[in-house]
């Protein structure tokens, strides 16, 4: 058995990274083990948006942290992150989402955040290939769109250069009581051991409440200027959705590249990554009932990914049970991109014994066994 | 909103180059309903570019005369962009087809393998089968001053086409070093109609120079191509020209083939006798199971056309053709290798990936093709890797996974209209 390090990561996706860089930071003696390759799982299916999210008290303060985190990181990210502060623009298609949108305003008014109501006639102006009519939107500046396996490889990169250690291709099949065993056979074994796994954490810690949720994708060749804001429909927060049944909601994202990504899906129980016919074809209804123009572009790739989700859609981050050596940072559905950089924080923070700087509790893994007889309906 | 058609086939063929012909002329014998579907206006794939109405030898004029007087539902100027078990769905410049087959024939054929040099990418450098296309579409090169390189009987085939059009072939560069050359020739013996043809195009191309172990290094010019620096049994030198035409081999097309879950083995759709693949009631016929040529391709596209209508026995009279026809293609695989200085022309700046502007340095990083697509972008352009893809399998070694859908680039309007299978639906690959 070998003393890897003081810490030891298990997945190299965005949430991983953050995590090591963070500690890294700190001084801490970082290895990081990841089966496939850099983004390999959710956060290379992903779309990155950088996204601040009201759902709960507790989504709003991990989201706007990490918004802020992004915000402070962007100078330094290189150019193929493709971080680009185009704001998100919430669409509402009616009067009663017309309410939602005031609601939302001064909600985050309230909060500090930057946003805007948009009449028909400025949501036009803003995007002009919406279809007429249209309710109005909200408009939030603060939000951004990155490129997440590039901004991935970015924050490992860092972390290795502050003496990180990154192994691809080491599959870990045992995690717990300080040690990481490995498919060929060999044991690392160090301090604290983090499961940054995302949608495969379970495997390696018994009784995590993680499930796949399947999404699709589709991007389009190169229509510069059609799209500038990442637009969602505010219909995504009646639908997105519920946690038992299929949805689909509108939600389009301009790359830099003058490509569109056109999202969104979400299904459970869907164990395989093949496009289901079905599905895709509501997302893309969907999308051309907000921005007609879209079906006549080309469509250039679909893929399908699937989000570690929750019951209660916040991720775990922090200790495990009674394991003292063991840190859970999973379960960030479809969030991952934009909190990830808070959970390294927050991460960081515990192992460390520092005070966070928003409030731990409401993401400790620990809700999960205390609140068990609420999840049946995830099962 | 495009119109939908849809229609139901007992044989639907992919490809209308010479396997696809083949096939569709073979299976519609029994009085089988057969569509022969193809992305090009016209008939005739790659190398009968062009139809009836354009120049061809005999035997693609007797081919082509053929398809039209035969019940084939020719489905030109279609792309199928997604390929279920038991459905295919294509797309027109405004129609959506959805085609329910009983039994389908890949014959998709293959496109030109790029390596990259520097200055791959300037214009007027083509793929030689490329500019031959270009020529035939009304390019002019009277007069012009043109450089051929790469390898195999392709060169020789695209020097006599241009020679015969006014072009001053400067010389062929063949990268197979001549006494490869000379042991395959002698080995021909036994296959005179080939020895026959490729003299004779070597006759039609005579007045251009024919160099061995001889490969093109860098392409140099300003905005647009000047000359061509070669390796010439060791020295380089540089060549004044307008166009550099390159063919090194032929790539398959599987993306099709990969839809639908067939097994591809070393590069190739893996078929049995009767060219059916890994997928009942699934053929595939010419360039996709093995690089061959057109004779081959005919052959196997007979036998897979009688075999689709289900006349076996007709099928099969067609092995021994097609065994001998199969020798004399491993004979030509061996004598045409790429030798492996070809793997090192790039320099770290070259483009490998020229949709997404990746160099040879940034994808060459990443240890698997995968990993190089999702963090270089290299192949996530809108060609999908179909051009540095079959490039990075020959530098780097890499072997392709599944391709996304759809096969090729498609309407928005026409993936929202992708129907669901009655039958589980077929793979295609998701996020792995």
């Amino acid at each position: 058995m070998t003393r890897a390090a003081d810490v030891l990561i298990v997945g190299a996706g965005i949430v991983g990274a953050a995590c090591a860089l963070e500690l890294a930071k700190a001084g801490v003696r970082v290895t990081i083990l990841e089966e496939r390759f850099v983004s390999a799982g959710a956060t290379g299916a992903s779309m990155g948006h950088i996204v601040v999210m009201d759902d709960s008290e507790a989504q709003f303060s991990l989201t706007r942290y990490s918004q802020v985190l992004w915000e402070e990181l962007h100078e330094e990210l290189p150019p193929d992150v493709e971080y680009e502060r185009c704001g998100t623009i919430w669409i509402a298609a009616d009067e009663e989402e017309m309410a939602e949108v005031r609601r939302k305003c001064s909600y985050y008014a309230d909060r500090g955040v930057p946003a805007e109501i948009l009449d028909p006639r400025s949501l036009h102006d803003a995007e002009p290939h919406l279809r007429v009519p249209l309710a109005g939107g909200l408009f939030v500046a603060g939000d951004s769109v990155i490129y997440p396996p590039a901004a991935a490889s970015f924050l490992l990169q860092r972390a290795v250069e502050l003496g990180a250690t990154l192994h691809l291709g080491k599959a870990v099949v045992s995690l717990g009581k300080g040690n990481a065993g490995l498919a060929d056979g060999t044991t690392l074994s160090a301090g604290r051991l983090i499961n940054a796994a995302g949608q495969f954490a379970p495997k390696l810690t018994c009784g995590i409440q993680i499930k796949p949720r399947k999404g699709h994708l589709v991007i389009t060749d190169r229509y510069p200027g059609t799209v500038r804001h990442q637009l969602v429909e505010l219909g995504y927060l009646k639908s997105a959705h519920s946690l038992t049944s299929d949805s689909v909601a509108f939600n389009i994202q301009p790359r830099k590249t003058g490509q569109l990504l056109i999202g969104s899906s979400r299904q459970y129980n869907a164990e395989h990554d093949e496009v289901d016919s079905a599905i895709l074809s509501r997302m893309l209804e969907r999308a051309f009932e907000y921005l007609p123009a879209v079906a006549s572009f080309a469509g250039i790739r679909i893929w399908t990914g699937f989000r570690p989700a929750t019951p209660d859609k916040l991720p775990l981050i922090g200790p495990w049970l009674d394991d003292p050596t063991l840190y859970i940072a999973s379960g960030h559905e479809g969030l991952g991109i934009t909190t990830s950089l808070a959970t390294g924080k927050l991460i960081c923070a515990q192992i460390l014994g520092q005070s966070p700087a928003i409030p731990a509790e409401p993401y400790l893994p620990s809700r999960q066994t205390v609140s068990e007889t609420n999840v049946e309906a995830h099962v | 909103m495009d119109s939908i058609i849809q229609r139901i086939f007992d044989v639907a063929v992919i490809g209308a180059g010479p396997a696809g012909i083949a096939a569709a002329l073979a299976a519609a014998e029994t009085g089988a309903s057969v569509a022969l579907i193809d992305d090009n206006p016209a008939p005739g794939g790659q190398i009968w570019r062009g139809g009836r109405n354009a120049s061809h030898h005999l035997e693609a004029r007797r081919w082509l005369e053929r398809l039209s007087k035969s019940r084939v539902t020719l489905i030109g100027g279609t792309r199928v962009f997604y390929a279920h078990s038991g459905a295919l769905e294509a797309e027109s410049d405004h129609s959506l087809w959805q085609l329910l087959y009983g039994k389908l024939i890949l014959a998709t054929g293959a496109r030109e393998l790029f390596l990259p040099f520097p200055g791959w990418t300037m214009p007027n450098v083509f793929g030689a089968g490329g500019l031959q296309a270009l020529v035939k579409s009304g390019l002019p090169v009277k007069g012009k001053h043109v450089v051929i390189a790469g390898t195999g009987p392709l060169l020789l085939a695209v020097a006599a086409y241009l020679c015969e059009r006014g072009a001053d072939v400067l010389c062929i560069c063949e990268q197979a070093p001549f006494a490869r050359l000379r042991a395959f020739t002698l080995g021909m013996a036994s296959y005179p109609g080939k020895l026959v043809e490729t003299a004779q195009l070597r006759f039609r191309s005579r007045r251009a120079p024919y160099l061995t172990s001889a490969w093109p290094v860098a392409a140099l010019g300003q905005d647009r191509l000047q000359a061509v620096r070669i390796s010439d049994n060791g020295r380089l030198r540089e060549i004044e020209c307008e166009y550099l035409a390159c063919g090194f081999h032929l790539v398959p097309n599987l993306e099709l083939a990969r839809a639908l879950d067939c097994r591809v083995v070393d590069g190739f759709v893996g078929v049995n006798e009767l060219q059916e693949t890994s997928q009942p009631g699934v053929y595939c016929a010419g360039e996709p199971t093995g690089i061959g040529g057109v004779e081959l391709s005919i052959v196997e596209g007979q036998i897979a056309g009688h075999a689709a209508a289900g006349r076996v026995s007709s099928a099969k009279r067609l092995l021994t053709t097609r065994a001998r026809s199969r020798r004399a293609v491993k004979a030509m695989k061996k004598a045409f290798a790429l030798r492996p200085e070809l793997a090192a022309l790039a320099t770290p700046d070259t483009l490998l990936c020229r949709c997404e502007d990746v160099s040879f340095e940034a994808a060459q990083k990443h240890a698997t093709w995968r990993a190089a697509k999702l963090h270089s972008r290299c192949g996530m352009g809108p060609c999908q890797g179909r051009v540095c893809g079959a490039a990075a399998e020959f530098l780097f070694g890499w072997t392709m996974d599944s391709s996304r859908p759809p096969i090729f680039p498609a309407r928005c309007s026409s993936l929202a209209a992708i129907s669901t299978p009655a039958s589980p639906a077929q793979g295609h690959g998701g996020s792995q």
